[in-house]
C-alpha cells in the first residue's frame, strides 16, 4: 500500500481539503478512511496525522475513544446483533450467546478463517423490530434463536 | 433562488397546485424501521405497477417518513387530496403491493390490510413536530415548502427583531427536549447577550439512549423543519454557523441531513444573505463515533473540535466558551424541530397544549413489552397510563404490566402504582425517574428489575470517559455488585454498599452521565427492593 498509488488514499484527503486541514477534521477524515479502507490501519493513521499536522498519539487517541472505529480488519461477513435496550428487554443476549457458541467466537471477535466478524451495537434505531441483528448492512427484525442461527447460515453459504 | 416571503408563498402555492393536479397519492413508510422491512421494494413494486396501468395522472407514488405505528410496517397510506381523507394500510409486504392496486384501481380498498385509524393510537396523539412525517417527502424541499416550510424564517427576516423571536420561544415556554429540560428561551437568550464577532448553534443528533429513536425519525422524516429551527436560532443569537452532531449509526439520517442542506443552500434558503436580508446562515453536519458521553454538551463540543470526547467542568458555560471558545448555543433535535410552528402561530398558540410548568408536546419512542412499538407525540401532562393502555395497546400476550423505564441510562423504573402520574419534567423528576429524551421501555411481570439495573450500569460503566474516578471505578463497582444480584450470590453488605456506593458516585462524578448512572438502580431498589432482598443468599441473610 503506498499514499502515493494507491487511489483510497486521495478519497482521505478529499475530506481533510473540505475541511481545510483544520485539526478538528480528524474525526471526519477517520470516517472517511474507514469507509474506504474497512478499517484504520497504522500506515493510514499516520498519513491523517502528517497531514493534519497531529501528533500520531492524538490520532491514535481519538481513533480508539470512539466505538464505531475500527483499528483490526473485519471478517469477509459481519453480523451485528443490537444489545440496546429495548432488544436486551426482547433477548437479544440469548441470541448473542447462541451465536457465540455456533461460531465460537466472543462479540468483537472474527473467526480464524476470517469469514465472520461477531459485534454488537448500541441501538440502530429499529427499536419496534427488536430483537434486530444486521447481517452484512441487512436488518433483520423480530428475531428468534432459531432464525439468528439460520440467518447466520445463510449469510455465510 | 428564493429571494423573498412573496417568492417563497409563490414556490408554495405553485407547488400545492402541481400536486391537486394529481388527486391521490400512495404514500410509502421510508423510515428506517419500514426500510429495513422492504420499504423500498414495495415502492418501486407500486410505482411501476401505477405506471403500467396507466394511473400516473391520477396517482402518485411518494416515499414519506415515519408516521409512527413502526410495530405494524410497512405502512402505505391512500390520500385523496381533494377530499382530505386517508386510507391506511398495514403490514404490507411486497406481494401486497399488486392485491392493492389491484382493489385501488378498481375504486375499491383492501380491506384485509386496512389499519383502524380511529383507534387510540391515532386519535389521542397531537402532532406538533411531528406534523409532516408521514406527509411529506424528506428528499424534496419544496414538498417541505408547500406545508408551510421556512415561511416562519422568512416571516421573520422579513418582518421581526432578534428579539422578537427571542420573545415568543420564552412565552412558548418550550423545555429542552434532550432531557434537562432547562428553558430554551433563556438558553437562546444569554448567548444573544454576549458581545462577540463569532458565535455557534449546535443541534445534538447524538441520541445516545439505547432504545430511544426519537431523534432519528425526526431527522429522517423532516430534516428541514431542523435546519428551520437552527436558523431562527442563529437569527435570535447572532450566530452565522450550525452544525449538527449526528451520531455515525444513523447513516439515513446524515444522508437525508446533507440532502437538505444542499438543497436549502441552491435555493438561497441558506448561504449569505438569506431572503436578501442582511442574515447570513449555514449548517454542516458532524459525525459521532459511537460514544454516549458525546450526548454530553460539553464532551458534544470538544468532539467537533477533533477531541476525544470529554466532558468539562462548567463554568465556564457554553453562552459563554462553547465550541472553540465562541459563545455557542446547543438544543437538542427535537427542541429545534419545535421552533418553526411557535414562531409560526406563536409563543401563546404553543403554551396551549401540554402544562403550565411543561407547555407543549412530546414525542415517546415506546418498545419493550407493548403493543403498539413505535413513536408517538402526546401533550406534556397525559398520564403514563393513557399513554401505555391507551395509545400504547398495553402489554402483548396477556401479561401484566410491571414498569416503564423513561430517561435510558439515566432514568428510572416505574411501577404500577404510579401509572396515573401525569408525564412532566417535575412529576417524573419526583418519582426518581427522568424524562429523558423520550424512550420509554415498559416490561411486563417476567422481566427482571435487578437485570435492568445492572444492564444500564454495565452500559454505563463501558461509557464512563474514564476522566474522574468517581464514575470509571464507581460504575465498575456497582456493576460487579449487581452482577451478584443478578447471580442471587449477594450479602446483605452488599445492599448497604450497592446504597452507599450509589450516593458517592452521584455526588461526586464530573460530568451528567457519571452523575445520573446510579438512578437506574436507585430506582428499582425504591420500589422493587424484595427483588434486591430475594437476590441475598439465604445463609448470608
Ligand atoms: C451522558 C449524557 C448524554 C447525553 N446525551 C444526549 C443526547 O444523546 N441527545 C441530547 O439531545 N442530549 C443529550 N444529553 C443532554 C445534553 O447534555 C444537553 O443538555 C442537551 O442536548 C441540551 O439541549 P436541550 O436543552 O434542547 O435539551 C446528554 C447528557 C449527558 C450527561
Ligand atoms: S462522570 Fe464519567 S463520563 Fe463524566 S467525566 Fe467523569 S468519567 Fe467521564
Ligand atoms: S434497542 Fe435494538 S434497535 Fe433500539
Amino acid at each position: 500500500m503506498s499514499v502515493d498509488t494507491d487511489a483510497r488514499f486521495k478519497m482521505v484527503e478529499k475530506t481533510m481539503k473540505k475541511l481545510g486541514y483544520d485539526r478538528s477534521a480528524l474525526i471526519e477524515s477517520l470516517h472517511t478512511a474507514q469507509e474506504t479502507f474497512g478499517y484504520l490501519e497504522p500506515e493510514v493513521l499516520k498519513y491523517i496525522a502528517r497531514k493534519l499536522r497531529l501528533p500520531f498519539s492524538k490520532v491514535y487517541g481519538v481513533a480508539t475513544f470512539y466505538h464505531f472505529f475500527r483499528l483490526k480488519p473485519k471478517g469477509k461477513h459481519t453480523l451485528v446483533v443490537c444489545m440496546g435496550t429495548a432488544c436486551y428487554i426482547k433477548g437479544a443476549n440469548k441470541l448473542l450467546d447462541k451465536l457465540e457458541a455456533r461460531f465460537g467466537i466472543k462479540a468483537g471477535e472474527t473467526t480464524k478463517d476470517d469469514l465472520l466478524s461477531l459485534l454488537t451495537a448500541r441501538c440502530v434505531g429499529s427499536c419496534s423490530l427488536a430483537p434486530i441483528a444486521i447481517y452484512d448492512n441487512r436488518p433483520v427484525g423480530k428475531l428468534d434463536e432459531e432464525r439468528t442461527l439460520a440467518e447466520a447460515e445463510g449469510m455465510l453459504s | 433562488m428564493i429571494r423573498s416571503l412573496e417568492e417563497l408563498q409563490e414556490l408554495a402555492e405553485k407547488k400545492r397546485c402541481d400536486d391537486e393536479a394529481c388527486k391521490e397519492e400512495l404514500r410509502v413508510c421510508i423510515g428506517s424501521t419500514c426500510l429495513s422491512l422492504g420499504a423500498e421494494a414495495i415502492q418501486k413494486e407500486l410505482d411501476s405497477g401505477v405506471k403500467a396501468r396507466g394511473l400516473e395522472k391520477r396517482c402518485r407514488v411518494k416515499g414519506v417518513g415515519c408516521n409512527g405505528l413502526c410495530a405494524a410496517g410497512v405502512l402505505v397510506s391512500q390520500v385523496n387530496k381533494a377530499s382530505g381523507t386517508e386510507i391506511l394500510f398495514e403490514s404490507i409486504t411486497e406481494s401486497d403491493a399488486k392485491a392493492l392496486l389491484d382493489a385501488y384501481e378498481t375504486g375499491a380498498v383492501l380491506e384485509s390490510k386496512r389499519s383502524d385509524t380511529t383507534r387510540a393510537f391515532f386519535t389521542k396523539q397531537k402532532k406538533i413536530v411531528l406534523e409532516n412525517a408521514g406527509y411529506i417527502d424528506p428528499d424534496d424541499i419544496e414538498d417541505y415548502i408547500a406545508h408551510q416550510g421556512y415561511a416562519a424564517l422568512f416571516d421573520t427576516l422579513t418582518n421581526a427583531l432578534p428579539g422578537e423571536v427571542l420573545d415568543e420561544v420564552k412565552l412558548s415556554g418550550l423545555r429542552g427536549r434532550g432531557g434537562g429540560g432547562y428553558p430554551t428561551g433563556l438558553k437562546w437568550e444569554s448567548v444573544a447577550k454576549v458581545e462577540s464577532e463569532v458565535k455557534y448553534i449546535v443541534c445534538n443528533g447524538d441520541e445516545g439512549d439505547p432504545g430511544a429513536f426519537m431523534d432519528r425519525a425526526i431527522m429522517e422524516a423532516d430534516p428541514h423543519r431542523i435546519l428551520e429551527g437552527m436558523a431562527l436560532a442563529g437569527y435570535a443569537c447572532g450566530a452565522e454557523q450550525g452544525y449538527i452532531y449526528v451520531r455515525a449509526e444513523y447513516p439515513m439520517a446524515v444522508e437525508k441531513l446533507n440532502r437538505a442542506i444542499k438543497q436549502a443552500r441552491q435555493l438561497g434558503i441558506l448561504g449569505r444573505h438569506i431572503a436578501d436580508s442582511g442574515f447570513s446562515f449555514d449548517v454542516e453536519v458532524r459525525l459521532g463515533g459511537g460514544a454516549f458521553v458525546c450526548g454530553e454538551a460539553t464532551a458534544l463540543i470538544t468532539s467537533i473540535e477533533g477531541n476525544r470526547g470529554h466532558p468539562r467542568q462548567k463554568p465556564p458555560h457554553l453562552s459563554d466558551s462553547g465550541l472553540w471558545n465562541a459563545p455557542t448555543v446547543l438544543n437538542n433535535v427535537e427542541t429545534f424541530a419545535n421552533i418553526p410552528p411557535i414562531i409560526r402561530n406563536g409563543g401563546a398558540w404553543y403554551r396551549g397544549f401540554g402544562t403550565e410548568k411543561s407547555p407543549g408536546t412530546k414525542v415517546f419512542a415506546l418498545t419493550g413489552q407493548i403493543v403498539n412499538t413505535g413513536l408517538v407525540e402526546v401533550p406534556m401532562g397525559m398520564s403514563l397510563r393513557e399513554i401505555i393502555e391507551e395509545i400504547g395497546g398495553g402489554i402483548p400476550d396477556g401479561k401484566k404490566f410491571k414498569a416503564v423505564q423513561t430517561g435510558g441510562p439515566s432514568g428510572g423504573c416505574i411501577p404500577e402504582q404510579h401509572m396515573d402520574t401525569p408525564v412532566d419534567y417535575d412529576s417524573l423528576k419526583s418519582l426518581g425517574s427522568i424524562m429523558g429524551s423520550g424512550g420509554m421501555i415498559v416490561m411486563d411481570e417476567d422481566s427482571s428489575m435487578v437485570e435492568v439495573a445492572r444492564f444500564f450500569m454495565e452500559f454505563c460503566q463501558s461509557e464512563s470517559c474514564g476522566k474522574c474516578a468517581p464514575c470509571r471505578v464507581g460504575t465498575t463497582e456497582l456493576s460487579k455488585i449487581l452482577g451478584k444480584f443478578s447471580r442471587k450470590e449477594a450479602t446483605a453488605r452488599d445492599l448497604d454498599q450497592l446504597r452507599d456506593l450509589c450516593e458517592v458516585v452521584k455526588e461526586t462524578s464530573l460530568c451528567g452521565l457519571g452523575q445520573t448512572a446510579p438512578n437506574p438502580v436507585t430506582s428499582t431498589l425504591k420500589y422493587f427492593e424484595s427483588e434486591y432482598l430475594d437476590a441475598i443468599r439465604k445463609e448470608n441473610a
